[in-house]
């Protein structure tokens, strides 16, 4: 197969390429909302997957994402693609059992072995899953793009949604932030451990975070992609009518990140961000460079768990046991209206 | 002194930041004036000038906005990656990359000492050494606990720059236990040692 940089065929990669968050929710607006009983979760509150129940004891978990290459190696592109789609279901608490394969492919710039390392990628981490591929569609395009729609089960009472988070929860991160930054550094071609750190975590499915905290009474949980920390942090303290303290000091941060950061190399989602979230409250101690992180849009980020404050260092030495190393305590919830606060 | 202009213009990030970086790195000393034309361009060519102890003068016109950086006579690129303070009057532009414990091959308990009276000696040098780098096992030089870490303290005090390489300080555990100057990484000590004249200890 020829060297191609996928990454040059696109001008922004993953999570990155995502339509602002205020952008989307002034369209979203417009549309009449349909009302139907069966709908556990849909789009009103924002949550990674919507949840359609079958029968008392079954509910269908639903989502679909896809985006531009964000790193240049095809098969390690359809890894992050397919286990950042996975994510969502794991966000609610679900089992994966069926994907769809999205393809865009621009057939006249690159060749077909490029889009077979791509579905490859793809096939593997479905498999890894547990779920599988039963089909796809694929258009001509200028610019590559894969992801897939995923089909989940879960029992319609053990939904985790990002609205049930409650005063005196802890939250849990599992994976270290900075994938949008270092994603951004590898352009540049700099910075090439943290790029392989950031990577590699994006290939890592939250399969194993989500059994974990399966064991544990998850008030709330989201998965850490497109609109940053700071974006999903908002969107669960909306859901849940309460107000988040971050703990900006313990924040899991990719190796290099906040170099990175500070030279400048900060994607442009990360300042859409920054511009719709106006609920946020920095203490003046906390860095440029660490703001950056919060709203840095990250691809395949980890799982926020909003978790008891008495299960939350049980949960967390289980994850750490579990091999989740950079699962860390970040912050808590209290009382409030979705104010969030980074100290 | 040279004037430069980039025209970023049309470029999304990061190439306004790389093409900054690229110019600054090839020019001695001038004006660098980058072109954007959309403000996140521009704010993060800011912030890289920041990171390499330049101030920017920013002017708006016609929607697009010109950056202007300028690079002083004495300002060492290798003073930006590693902010090596320029301020230290002693302070001269060498570099030291210590990759072990000990000084030199041979006796272990002989390279104890030499490297002992190395870092004792050095506090005596003028111009003081610009950095030291430590990597591998040289990082248990920076630790708690360390023969020379009374040495290494004072040449930090005087400005020298004092780094430690993380990946090393996490594979031997000991990233807890730093006891002078910063962790670092594999890109700044590239930038600092390929910038200056550096020994390798």
């Amino acid at each position: 197969m020829p060297v191609v940089r996928l990454t040059e065929y696109s001008q922004r990669g993953g999570c990155a390429a995502k339509l602002g968050p205020g952008e989307l929710a002034g369209v979203l607006k417009q549309l009449p909302v349909t009302f139907n009983p069966n709908v556990l979760v849909g789009i009103a509150t924002s949550d990674d997957a919507g949840v359609y129940k079958l029968n008392a004891t079954t509910a269908l978990v639903q989502t679909v994402d896809f985006f531009t290459p964000i790193v240049d190696d095809p098969y390690l592109f359809g890894q992050i693609a397919a286990a950042n789609s996975l994510s969502d279901i794991y966000a609610m608490g679900a089992t994966p059992i069926t994907a769809l394969n999205l393809v865009a492919f621009p057939n006249c710039k690159l060749p077909g072995e490029v889009l077979q390392a791509i579905l490859q990628g793809g096939q593997d981490k479905v498999a890894e899953s547990g779920a599988v591929i039963i089909g796809g569609h694929s258009i001509a395009d200028d610019e590559p793009k894969y992801g897939l729609t995923v089909t989940g089960l879960a029992h319609p009472d053990k939904i985790w949604t990002n609205a049930g988070a409650q005063p005196g929860d802890q939250l849990v991160l599992t994976k270290a932030l900075g994938t949008g930054i270092l994603t951004s550094a590898a352009r540049a071609d700099l910075f090439p451990q943290g790029v392989a750190a950031a990577t590699a975590g994006m290939a890592a499915l939250n399969a194993v975070a989500a059994k974990v905290a399966a064991g544990f009474s998850v008030h709330a949980c989201t998965d850490i992609t497109g609109f940053g920390l700071l974006g999903h942090l908002y969107e669960v303290a909306a859901g849940s009518k309460v107000s988040i303290t971050v703990n900006s000091a313990a924040l899991p941060l990719l190796p290099d990140a906040a170099e990175a950061a500070g030279m400048g190399l900060v994607p442009a989602g990360a300042y859409a961000n920054r511009n719709y979230l106006k609920t946020v409250t920095f203490a003046e101690h906390v860095q440029e460079n660490i703001r950056d992180i919060c709203f840095d849009p990250q691809t395949s980020g980890g799982l926020l768990l909003a978790i008891p404050a008495k299960q939350a260092e049980e949960l967390l030495a289980a994850l750490h046991d579990a091999g989740l190393a950079q699962a860390c305590l970040i912050g808590q919830v209290m009382d409030g209206g979705g104010e969030i606060y980074v100290r | 002194m040279s004037d430069k202009v980039v025209d970023c213009r049309g470029l999304v990030c990061p190439q306004p930041v790389i093409q900054t970086k690229k110019t600054l790195e090839a020019v001695e000393s001038g004006r660098i004036t980058i072109i954007v034309d959309n403000e996140v361009a521009k704010i993060n060519v800011i912030k890289f000038a920041a990171a390499k102890g330049l101030s920017a003068a920013v002017e708006e016109k016609n929607g697009h906005y010109y950056i202007t950086v300028i690079k002083g006579t004495g300002q060492q690129s290798v003073s930006a990656a590693a902010p090596i303070p320029g301020s230290a009057p002693e302070a001269g532009g060498q570099v030291y990359l210590i990759t072990q414990d000990t000084l030199g091959h041979g006796a272990p308990e002989l390279g104890a000492v030499l490297m002992k009276a190395f870092m004792t000696t050095l506090l005596e040098a003028r111009p003081q050494p610009a950095a030291l780098l430590f990597i591998n096992s040289g990082i248990r030089l920076t630790i708690q606990g360390s023969p020379v870490l009374e040495q290494l303290q004072m040449l930090a005090e005087r400005g020298v720059t004092v780094l430690a390489c993380g990946t090393c300080l996490d594979y031997y555990q000991l990233k807890e236990q730093l006891s002078v100057g910063e962790v670092t990484n594999m890109y700044t000590i590239v930038e600092t040692i390929s910038h200056a004249k550096a020994v390798t200890l």
